[in-house]
């Protein structure tokens, strides 16, 4: 039912100086990308992705950016919250080589879909984009279990420097995959996608819109033609995004007002 | 799914006879924070908070709706006779077929029920829109009155060409764990299956006493369900919180299921068994 599930927080972990990881008890099946409905009492409730997959409990991992996410930051192991999810399609992996490609918070969910890839023995490489050196995160968790790691910076100040789309025409260029999955900036994934297109490779992109219902009712997240973010997606495939008109150009924001991206 | 042209484009593709648009305001309005939605046992409980990108901005969904199949019906909220007929006039410029006049949100401040609920505002707010557009006028009524038969026949004394019936109902959800309402609003609107009954009850006594068309609201996932507000003496209903139930074939899926029960009781046409309940 989709109503929120109070639950007790029963770890957090600080990722970087903005970012944390937030656990909480709960034992059911979830996919990579998919994300839960974060409730903080008073203050909102907020989508997050995934980032954690264990049988007895979930994590999600977010940047503090704003009122809901900044009380988010202040909670504690022992905390009450709701979730109510796992809601959205998830990534669909598949093939034999696979890339990934993320920006910012984006290897929150990426991070997830890695593991299931390694899992299912699948080769497994990892573009991760950042700002600087400080606000990376998930580099070793993904290194130790067994993928290559590469890593961008804005500033040059590891790996290479420049933009993970940019990093990612590299390793398109120099190698064959048989899908490519990316979740970060919009721009970032718009640039990717038309990469993939070009190339002729499979991909799919993890979208974030304002969400209200979560449940495909309010048509508060509606993109490309009216497919709805909370249910048809989070995860659209490079064929639906080459069709859609807003991918990349304009979110809409809480009174459905269009608002461009740049 | 009545925000964006391309929600409402997809409602229709789905199968939809007409659609209602998301209501609209003069001003643009973010609603209320989350929670706005949850699903309850018997129904869906919401406190929206009458988001709406404003009239201004809203010429943008409208313009590409001007080409569909299907009657577009232009919902408008406002506080007042003269903010009611400046929105529906810039709705009947769009392109709008028609209009709602949303009397009955129950949960935001000052607008919809608050409005509602007072025969004489009612009726001269109908009269003033009516004077103001050719566009056919509906006005949606509240359950959350006294007698929803007075304000049914104040709309229909200002010339309303039809009314629907009935809008959510107020309710609250205290959620046991937090000990405290679980939508930021506290109190929302109850839609769906819970409310079905009392959407029947209203439209059966509207039946009666008034002449003009009624639309059913509340509650109507299956075709029985449209049935029952026909019988009821409906001539159509609309359909919101079915979309969650059953994804957005429910258009498809109650015409089917409707046309079916007129098969097994020998009806040809609708108007055929509409109000048959109330003889
Ligand atoms: C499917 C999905 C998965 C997400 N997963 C993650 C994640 O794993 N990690 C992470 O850090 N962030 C994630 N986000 C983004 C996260 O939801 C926003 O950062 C958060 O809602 C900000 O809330 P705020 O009150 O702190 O900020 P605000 O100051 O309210 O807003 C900051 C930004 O967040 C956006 N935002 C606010 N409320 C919502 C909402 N209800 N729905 C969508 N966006 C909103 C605003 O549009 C604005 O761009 C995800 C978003 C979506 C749609
Ligand atoms: S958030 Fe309501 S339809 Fe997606």
């Amino acid at each position: 039912m989709m109503y929120p599930r109070v639950v007790r927080i029963h770890k957090v972990v600080e990722e970087t100086k903005d970012v944390k990881t937030v656990f909480f008890p709960f034992d059911e099946r979830v996919e990579p990308g998919q994300f839960f409905m974060v409730l903080i009492p008073d203050v909102d409730e907020i989508p997050m992705s995934v980032s954690y997959l264990l049988d007895e409990s979930k994590g999600f991992t977010f940047k503090r950016v704003g009122d809901a996410t900044n009380k988010l930051f202040e909670k504690k192991a022992g905390d009450l919250i709701g979730v109510r999810g796992p809601l959205g399609n998830g990534f669909n992996i598949h093939g034999e080589k696979i890339l990934f490609v993320a920006g910012g918070t984006g290897v929150a969910s990426v991070a997830p879909a890695v593991e299931k890839a390694l899992s299912q023995n699948r080769e497994t490489v990892v573009a991760l984009g950042a700002k600087n050196r400080e606000e990376l995160f998930f580099v070793e968790r993904l290194k130790e279990r067994g993928a290559e790691v590469h890593v961008a910076t804005d500033d040059g100040s590891i790996g290479y420097h420049g933009l993970v789309s940019d990093l990612m025409l590299e390793l398109v260029e120099g190698d064959s995959f048989d899908l490519v999955v990316t979740c970060g900036p919009e721009q970032m994934m718009k640039k990717v996608v038309e990469v993939c297109s070009k190339k002729g490779l499979d991909v799919q992109a993890s979208l974030e819109r304002h969400i209200k219902c979560g449940m495909g009712v309010c048509g508060q997240c509606c993109v490309c033609g009216g497919l709805r973010v909370c249910v048809d997606g989070p995860v659209f495939d490079g064929e639906t995004l080459s069709k859609c008109r807003d991918f990349g150009l304009f979110k809409r924001d809480a009174s459905g007002k269009k608002v461009y991206i740049h | 799914m009545d925000e964006t042209a391309d929600a409402i484009k997809r409602v229709i593709q789905s199968g939809a006879g007409a659609v209602v648009t998301k209501s609209i305001g003069r001003e643009p309005r973010e609603g209320y924070p989350n929670p706005t939605v949850v699903e309850l046992p018997h129904g869906i409980l919401n406190a929206m908070g009458l988001p709406n990108p404003g009239v201004e901005a809203y010429v943008e969904e409208m313009k590409e709706l001007t080409n569909v199949d299907v009657p577009v019906i232009g919902s408008v909220f406002s506080d007042s006779e003269k903010g009611f007929s400046f929105l529906a006039k810039k709705m009947e410029l769009y392109g709008a077929d028609a209009v709602e006049l949303n009397l009955s949100c129950p949960h935001a401040h000052g607008y919809g029920f608050e409005v509602g609920s007072q025969p004489d505002l009612v009726e001269n707010i109908v009269k003033t829109v009516k004077e103001t557009v050719k566009i056919p006028v509906f006005a949606k009524l509240s359950s959350n009155v006294t007698s929803i038969v007075e304000i049914g026949k104040a709309a229909e004394e200002g010339g309303a060409d039809g009314v629907v019936a009935i809008n959510s109902v107020k309710a609250l959800k205290i959620d046991v764990d937090l000990k405290k309402p679980i939508l930021y609003n506290k109190i929302g609107g109850y839609s769906g299956r819970g409310i079905k009954p009392i959407g029947v009850r209203c439209v059966y006594e509207l039946a009666k006493e008034i002449s003009i068309p009624i639309i059913g609201a509340g509650g109507v996932e299956k075709g029985e369900d449209a049935v029952e507000y026909i019988l009821a003496g409906a001539s159509a209903v609309e359909i919101g919180a079915g979309v969650y139930y059953r994804g957005l074939t429910v258009f498809k899926k109650v015409c089917k299921e409707i046309t079916e029960w007129m098969k097994r009781n020998g009806y040809n046409a609708v108007d055929e068994f509409k109000g048959v309940a109330l003889r």
